[in-house]
């Protein structure tokens, strides 16, 4: 008599390693004679974008502290994430459907600066993404975004369109009954979309243990019928490297991919939190010795092409383009109450029209109606 | 024009819009071969094929989440959900995501998509299957929820629907799919659910509705005529937005009125028809606004429901006592 079959998908073994191509000492994983996904101009371009996204995330809490600029999530920590991912796409046919955590993303994909600002300092303008620009709106909602992402994909595919879409969340938002839904129809319909799950290590205080028993998240993707992959997050070449593999495979047709890109959140969950009540300093100290901005300049310096005065003055360049996206925002006039109303539908409606003539006229104005 | 009933009209509705506009495409579960599970999208795998008429996962949050997207996308997608209890399974994206997009992006980004489903009892369905759940949408600012209660205005409504920029929760009467018949236009047209519709005339009491309790408002008014009380009947057509004027002139002809709902009382959708009606027609009442519910309990077993449903012989007595009130 055979033993009986308790499990055919036991579940041991240690979890894959995460694709590295570029070491924290800023050489090439697979020695000197290996060649990079990326030339020295287009690392210099992608430093170019982490840097802007780190000193904002500076200037945006020291304004936040002084009263002067709304809670936000710095990217702080996941910046060859966000950046090496977002530079796979291309700006000009494929869109991006992000969280709240992308700043630089947005950007490169054409968001003006100053409409990130004002978002996130409470002006309803700041939710208009620009005519031609192919990014949908932030998303507080943890998840919800995923199948939004997934109808997109799907959509222009239908319509004969080669375009890919790249959808932002993190491991947290993997917990949501939004994210199997989303993975399982894409799987389903072989959406040209890329699920791209930034797993930070936190979900505000919860640690990463608590999301799933599971060793690593990307390898769900097969329970969904596509690819997974695990990348080093703070390996600016390696989630390039990656995304763009699944940009292509989702161009030529070949559907999903999901990516984990294993980073670290180096700041808070936002300007609210407390991280000191539940990070050690000690984990920390370790994930800024593998902090993605440097491994960039070491490397680039190795190359000839970064040192001090280049850094100098792509500081002040970067400094530049904050303040007047500051002074930007702070140039547009203050919201009225017909903001509270446009764009709730194509037209007012007739109570809406009465409500806002009772704001313009709150002495003589009509009773809610 | 022939005689259809309210599936037979939606159908057509259906297949009409898709044949003049290459951007619609259904979604739902079991509508493709099978024809939906009350047979609203019959024969229309047949004729537009599985990209336009799509058997989706069993996943009512991945339906609307995904046809959100299909909008943006340049699709109109009319996605049905098989009842709209289950709808709640959805919750989250109807209201917080597809009602709002169009406001949080400044106009940039509409949901311009449709989202039908059958509602209320009577017809013996299992737990769950009935609850009259339409009320719960109406808060969502940005979506608009209708209510057909006939085959005419059905076929025109859906046909708006579809048409309307913004997106539209259209609740179907479950109870009056294959029974309420009508004469139904063959070609295109359409019906301004923004404008209530007053489906009765009569000097002595506005009985007021939207769906099925039109119909049962409709009996109750032939009954009512036998006593010699003739009602005016108004039909909502839409919820959200509400039709503010219609309902108040209606209500001023005969200074007296009686709201009927399936849903429970409290804070049913005919408390904001009665609270806008006492501010809006307050002089004109000539005695209290009545309302005609299902109580405040939870919808019950197929063998409990006839209890619960608002009756021809409760509207009756609420509009006697109205129509004889001071």
């Amino acid at each position: 008599m055979s033993t009986p079959v308790i499990s055919q998908f036991p579940y041991r073994g240690d979890p894959v390693a995460p694709v590295r191509l570029l070491e924290v000492d800023g050489t090439l994983t697979g020695g000197g004679g290996s060649v990079p996904p990326m030339d020295d101009e287009q690392m210099l371009s992608a430093l170019w974008l982490m840097m802007l996204s780190r000193a904002f995330d500076d200037k945006g809490t020291s304004l936040q502290r002084q009263g002067r600029f709304g809670t936000f999530s710095a990217v702080r920590g996941q910046e060859a994430s966000v950046v090496g991912s977002a530079l796979a796409l291309d700006p000009a046919r494929d869109w991006i459907v992000p969280q709240y955590r992308e700043l630089p993303a947005l950007v490169n994909h054409g968001l003006p600066l100053e409409s990130f600002i004002l978002y996130f300092s409470g002006h309803p303008a700041g939710g208009y993404i620009p005519e031609g620009v192919r990014l949908l709106p932030i998303q507080i909602s943890i998840a919800a975004q995923l199948p939004h992402a997934v109808g997109l994909a799907w959509g222009l595919r239908l319509q004969g369109l080669d375009a890919v879409v790249l959808v932002y969340f993190g491991d947290g938002a993997s917990s949501e009954g939004d994210f199997h839904e989303a993975c399982n129809l894409a799987g389903v319909v072989k959406a040209p979309v890329i699920f791209f799950l930034q797993n930070n290590g936190w979900a505000i205080s919860t640690p990463r243990s608590r999301q799933t028993a599971a060793r690593t998240f990307a390898e769900r993707a097969p329970g969904y019928g596509f690819d997974g992959v695990v990348v080093d997050g703070n390996d600016l070449l390696a989630v390039y490297a990656a995304t763009r593999a699944a940009v292509e495979r989702a161009r030529a047709g070949g559907g999903p991919t999901l990516i984990e890109s294993q980073t670290y959140r180096l700041g808070a969950h936002n300007t609210a939190d407390d991280p000191t009540r539940y990070v050690a300093e000690e984990v920390l100290d370790s994930w800024r010795d593998r902090d993605p901005i440097l491994r960039v300049q070491r490397y680039l310096a190795a190359c000839g092409r970064w040192n001090e005065s280049i850094a100098a003055k792509a500081q002040e360049e970067i400094s530049q383009t904050i303040d007047a996206a500051f002074a930007a925002a702070r140039a547009v006039a203050p919201p009225t109450a017909e903001d509270l109303f446009l764009h709730t539908y194509a037209e007012l409606t007739e109570r809406q029209a009465r409500q806002l003539r009772e704001y313009e006229m709150p002495a003589t104005g009509p009773a809610n109606g | 024009m022939s005689v259809m009933n309210i599936l037979e009209a939606i159908r057509d509705a259906l297949g009409t819009e898709m044949a003049a506009d290459d951007r619609v495409i259904l979604l739902g579960q079991d509508i493709g071969k099978f024809g939906g599970i009350f047979r609203a999208t019959d024969g229309l795998y047949a004729q537009f094929g599985g990209e336009r008429v799509i058997d989706m996962p069993l996943a009512e949050g991945a339906i609307i989440g995904s046809a959100l997207g299909l909008a943006l996308s340049g699709l109109r997608p009319v996605a049905e959900i098989q009842f709209l209890g289950f709808a709640r399974q959805a919750f989250h994206q109807i209201v917080s995501q597809v009602a709002r997009m169009r406001h949080r992006s400044r106009g940039r980004f509409a949901a311009s998509m449709v989202i039908r489903a059958p509602f209320g009892g009577g017809v013996r369905t299992p737990e769950l299957h009935s609850d009259a759940v339409e009320c719960q949408f109406a808060q969502a600012q940005g979506l608009k929820v209708i209510a057909p209660s006939n085959p005419y205005d059905a076929k025109g409504m859906l046909l708006a629907a579809i048409r309307d920029p913004d997106p539209v929760l259209f609740c179907e009467p479950l109870h009056g799919y294959r029974s309420i018949k009508g004469d139904v236009p063959s070609s295109a047209y359409t019906v301004d659910f923004s404008k209530a519709n007053v489906v009765r005339q009569g000097n002595d009491i506005t009985l007021i509705g939207w769906s099925s309790a039109v119909n049962v408002a409709l009996r109750a008014a032939e009954a009512l005529a036998t006593e010699g009380i003739e009602a005016t009947v108004v039909d909502i057509r839409s919820l959200l937005p509400l039709d503010v004027g219609g309902i108040v002139a209606a209500v001023e002809s005969t200074g007296r009125c009686v709201i009927v709902h399936e849903a429970p009382l409290t804070a049913g959708f005919g408390a904001e028809i009665a609270a806008t009606l006492a501010r809006e027609a307050f002089y004109s009442l000539q005695a209290p606004i009545e309302r005609v519910t299902g109580p405040d309990a939870p919808y019950p077993l197929a063998g409990a429901e006839q209890m619960y449903l608002p009756g021809v012989d409760r509207v009756v007595a609420a509009a006697r006592r109205t129509a004889q009130g001071q």
